[in-house]
C-alpha cells in the first residue's frame, strides 16, 4: 500500500538575487512499513524533501499524495488536521515543548487530537516504556539527556499510529553509541508497530540501518536501493 | 449535532482550555525576569488608575461637602431677587409662613435653620475688613452647617450671648486681637441707615478654607435683628435632607408649598456652580488620565510579549508541525496575557486600596504643597474617595486594552510558518 507518492516534485527557493534549486523532478514511492533513509551530502535537499512531505510547505510544481490525500487540493488548517493525525515529525533538536514534562509532552498531541484523559496517560506511558523512558515520565525536556529528548520525541511521533513518520537528521547531534541505540529502537518500532519511517541523514553509519536507501545530490535523486 | 457529540465537543473544550491555562502558567514562569516587567507595568497601571482617580473624586466629594457645610445645605430658599441682590430689603420678612410649610413637606430626619445673612465691616483699633455677618439659631445652625463642630479657641455661641461673636482663626490673626476682645461691625440697616455695634469674641472657628476663616463672623440671631432693625425677617433658610443630598421630589413640593412670586428655592448644584462643573468634567479628566496610563502599560506589555514571542519562534514553529492551527496559537498567547493581566490587576487593586484605607484616616494635607489651591475651591485635605463604576472602568480598561495590545504579538506567533520557524535554530 502506497503510503507517500511524489511525482516530479520542484521547489526552488530564493536567496537574494540567486534561485536556489532545492529539489528537481522528484519522483518517489514509499510503501507501508518502509523503513527508508533519505541520504545525501548537506544541502542535497533532504530537509527540504522531508518538509514538503510532511506538508509544511508548499512545492513549487508536481503533486504529492501522502495517505491518498493530495496536498495541492487542501487548505492549511487541512494540513495541520493530516499533520495531526497522520503524520508524526522528529526534528534535528529541540523537539520538545520546554514547559512539559516527558508524558505531558506525548500526551499533548494526543489531547489535540481529542483522546480522552484517562486513555492519554495510559499510552503515553505504555510508548514511553517502549521507547526506554520507563521510570522518566515526569521529567522536564531540560532534565534529559540529549538522546533521552530524541526518544521522547520518536514516541510523541508514534504515540498514535500515524501513517508515517519523517524525521530529520534525528541523529544528528547525538553521540554515534547514543544514535545507534535510537535507530535501534526505531527499527524495533518499525518492526513490532509496522510504523513507517523516513529518515535523512548524511551519516554512513546511520544508512546502515535503512532498509532502504534514497540518495539525493544537488536535488536530484541519483540512486534507489533497496537492501 | 446530537447530544454524544456535543457532551464529547464539551470535553474536548474541557481538556482544552485546562491545557491553555497549564501551558500558559508555565510558560509565565519561565521568564521570571519578563512575567516581573508586565506584571510590574499592570501594578503600576491599575494601582495608580484607581488610586488617583479616587483621589480625583475625593477632591470632588471634598469641594463639594465643604460647599455644602459651609451655610449652603443641600436646599436653600430665598426672599424672590434675594440671589441677585442679597440686600437686605430682600429679606424674608415672614419666615412663619416658610416655617409651617417646611414643617408640612420636609421628611423626617431633616434638618433646617434660619439665618439672617447681610454684608458688614468689622473693625477694630487697628485693622478693618469686609466680612459677611450672620445671625443664627445656634442649635438649629448646629445641625446644618460646619460652624457647630469648628470651634477651635473660647466657645460656641449660647442663647443668652447677646453681644458674643465668633471668628474665624484667620480673621483674628490678621487683626491681631484675641478671645474676650471688642469687635465692631457696622452695615446698613433695613431703613438703609447705617447701623453698628459692637461685640465681643467669645470664641473662634476653624474652617477648611482660609477664606471661608476671612469671611464669615456669626451672632445670634436676635442680635442681629437688633442691629439691623430687622424684626423677625431672615435672609435664608438652609435646609439638609436625610440620605441623599440630591432629592427632586421635595423640591418640587416645596416649590409648590410656597409662593414663586414671593420665594425662591435652589439647589446645592445650582448654589455651588463650580463645585458642580468640577463634578461633569471629572469623568473627562478621569478618561484622560486612564488613557495616558494605558499607552504607558500598553507599549510595555507590546514590547514584552514581543519579545518573548520572538524568542520562542521556534516552538510555535514546532507547535504547527505537529498540527496546531494558528488560531490555537493565537490563544495560547492571549491566554498568557490574560493570565499576567489578571495576576497584575488582582495584585494592583489589592496595593491601591491598601493605598486608599491608609489615606482614608488623616487623607493628603495639601495645606503646606499648595496654597494656591484653595482658591481653585479644593479643601485642605483630601480624602481619597471610591466610586464603584471607577474601579470596574479602571479594571476593564486594563483588561480589554491589555488583550487587545497583545493580539499583535499573539498574531506574529500565529503567523510563523513551520519551515521558517525550524530553520531558525
Ligand atoms: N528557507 C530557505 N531559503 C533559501 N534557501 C533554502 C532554504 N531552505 C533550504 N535552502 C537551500 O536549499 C538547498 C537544500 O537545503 P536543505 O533541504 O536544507 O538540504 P539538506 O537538508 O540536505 O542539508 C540548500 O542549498 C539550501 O541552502
Ligand atoms: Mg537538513
Amino acid at each position: 500500500m502506497k503510503i507517500v507518492e511524489c511525482i516530479n516534485v520542484n521547489k526552488t527557493y530564493q536567496q537574494g538575487q540567486i534561485k536556489v534549486h532545492a529539489l528537481r523532478d522528484i519522483s518517489l514511492v514509499i510503501e507501508k512499513g518502509e523503513f527508508a533513509a533519505v541520504a545525501g551530502p548537506s544541502g542535497s535537499g533532504k530537509t527540504t524533501l522531508l518538509n514538503l512531505v510532511g506538508g509544511l510547505d508548499a512545492s513549487d510544481s508536481g503533486s504529492i499524495v501522502v495517505d491518498g490525500n493530495a496536498f495541492d487540493q487542501m487548505s492549511q488548517s487541512q494540513l495541520a488536521n493530516l499533520r495531526l493525525h497522520k503524520i508524526g515529525f522528529v526534528f534535528q533538536a529541540y523537539n520538545l515543548i520546554p514547559v512539559l514534562s516527558a508524558a505531558e509532552n506525548v500526551e499533548f498531541v494526543m489531547l489535540l487530537q481529542g483522546v480522552t484523559a484517562r486513555e492519554r496517560q495510559q499510552r503515553a506511558k505504555a510508548i514511553l516504556d517502549d521507547v526506554g523512558l520507563a521510570g522518566k515520565y515526569d521529567r522536564r525536556p531540560a532534565e534529559l539527556s540529549g538522546g533521552q529528548q530524541q526518544r521522547v520525541a520518536v514516541a510523541r511521533a508514534i504515540v498514535s499510529s500515524p501513517s508515517i513518520v519523517l524525521a530529520d537528521e534525528p541523529t544528528a547531534n547525538l553521540d554515534s553509541k547514543t544514535g545507534e541505540g535510537l535507530l535501534e529502537m526505531m527499527q524495533k518500532m518499525n518492526e513490532e508497530k509496522r510504523v513507517t519511517f523516513i529518515f535523512s541523514t548524511h551519516d554512513k553509519m546511520v544508512m546502515d540501518y535503512a532498509r532502504r536507501l534514497i540518495f539525493l545530490r544537488d536535488g536530484r535523486l541519483v540512486d534507489d536501493q533497496v537492501k | 449535532m446530537n447530544r454524544r457529540a456535543w457532551n464529547m465537543s464539551f470535553i474536548k473544550f474541557r481538556h482544552f482550555f485546562i491545557m491553555y491555562l497549564q501551558l500558559a502558567w508555565r510558560n509565565i514562569w519561565r521568564n521570571p525576569r519578563r512575567t516581573a516587567v508586565i506584571l510590574t507595568a499592570v501594578i503600576i497601571g491599575i494601582w495608580s488608575m484607581i488610586l488617583l482617580g479616587s483621589l480625583m473624586r475625593g477632591i470632588a466629594v471634598g469641594m463639594i461637602e465643604n460647599g455644602i457645610s459651609t451655610l449652603t445645605g443641600h436646599l436653600q430658599i430665598h426672599h424672590k431677587g434675594y440671589r441677585n441682590d442679597p440686600a437686605i430689603e430682600n429679606s424674608i420678612t415672614d419666615p412663619v409662613v416658610v416655617e409651617n410649610a417646611l414643617r408640612e413637606v420636609l421628611p423626617k430626619g431633616s434638618s433646617w435653620t434660619a439665618r439672617v445673612r447681610v454684608s458688614a465691616v468689622a473693625s477694630n483699633a487697628r485693622h478693618y475688613s469686609g466680612v459677611t455677618l450672620v445671625g443664627i439659631d445656634p442649635v438649629a445652625e448646629a445641625k446644618v452647617s460646619f460652624i457647630g463642630t469648628a470651634i477651635s479657641q473660647g466657645r460656641y455661641l449660647n442663647p443668652g450671648d447677646h453681644n458674643g461673636i465668633i471668628v474665624g482663626e484667620a480673621l483674628l490673626e490678621k487683626f491681631d486681637t484675641k478671645l474676650g476682645r471688642k469687635l465692631v461691625l457696622m452695615s446698613q440697616d433695613t431703613h438703609r441707615e447705617n447701623a453698628s455695634r459692637a461685640f465681643r469674641i467669645i470664641g473662634t472657628f476653624r474652617a477648611e478654607m482660609e477664606a471661608t476663616e476671612k469671611q464669615f463672623v456669626f451672632v445670634m440671631r436676635k442680635a442681629s435683628h437688633k442691629m439691623l432693625r430687622l424684626g423677625d425677617g431672615i435672609s435664608e433658610i438652609s435646609i439638609l435632607l436625610p440620605g441623599k443630598p440630591d432629592n427632586p421630589e421635595i423640591y418640587d413640593r416645596l416649590m409648590t408649598a410656597l409662593p414663586s412670586e414671593q420665594f425662591e428655592v435652589n439647589t446645592w448644584r445650582e448654589l455651588l456652580p463650580f463645585q458642580t462643573a468640577y463634578l461633569r468634567i471629572l469623568d473627562g479628566f478621569m478618561w484622560i488620565w486612564y488613557f495616558v496610563v494605558f499607552v504607558a502599560m500598553g507599549f510595555g506589555i507590546v514590547n514584552t510579549t514581543l519579545m518573548a514571542v520572538f524568542e520562542r519562534m521556534r516552538e510555535f514553529g514546532l507547535l504547527k508541525a505537529l498540527g496546531m492551527k494558528p488560531w490555537w496559537i493565537l490563544r495560547e498567547v492571549l491566554t498568557e496575557s490574560f493570565l499576567l493581566l489578571v495576576t497584575g490587576m488582582i495584585i494592583g487593586n489589592i496595593l491601591a486600596f491598601i493605598c486608599i484605607y491608609a489615606l482614608s484616616g488623616s487623607g493628603i494635607d495639601l495645606s503646606a504643597l499648595a496654597a494656591g489651591a484653595e482658591y481653585a475651591g479644593m479643601t485642605r485635605v483630601i480624602y481619597p474617595a471610591v466610586a464603584l463604576k471607577d474601579i470596574f472602568v479602571s479594571n476593564l480598561v486594563v483588561l480589554l486594552l491589555g488583550i487587545l495590545v497583545s493580539t499583535y504579538p499573539a498574531v506574529k506567533a500565529a503567523r510563523f510558518t513551520p519551515v521558517e520557524a525550524l530553520a531558525h535554530t
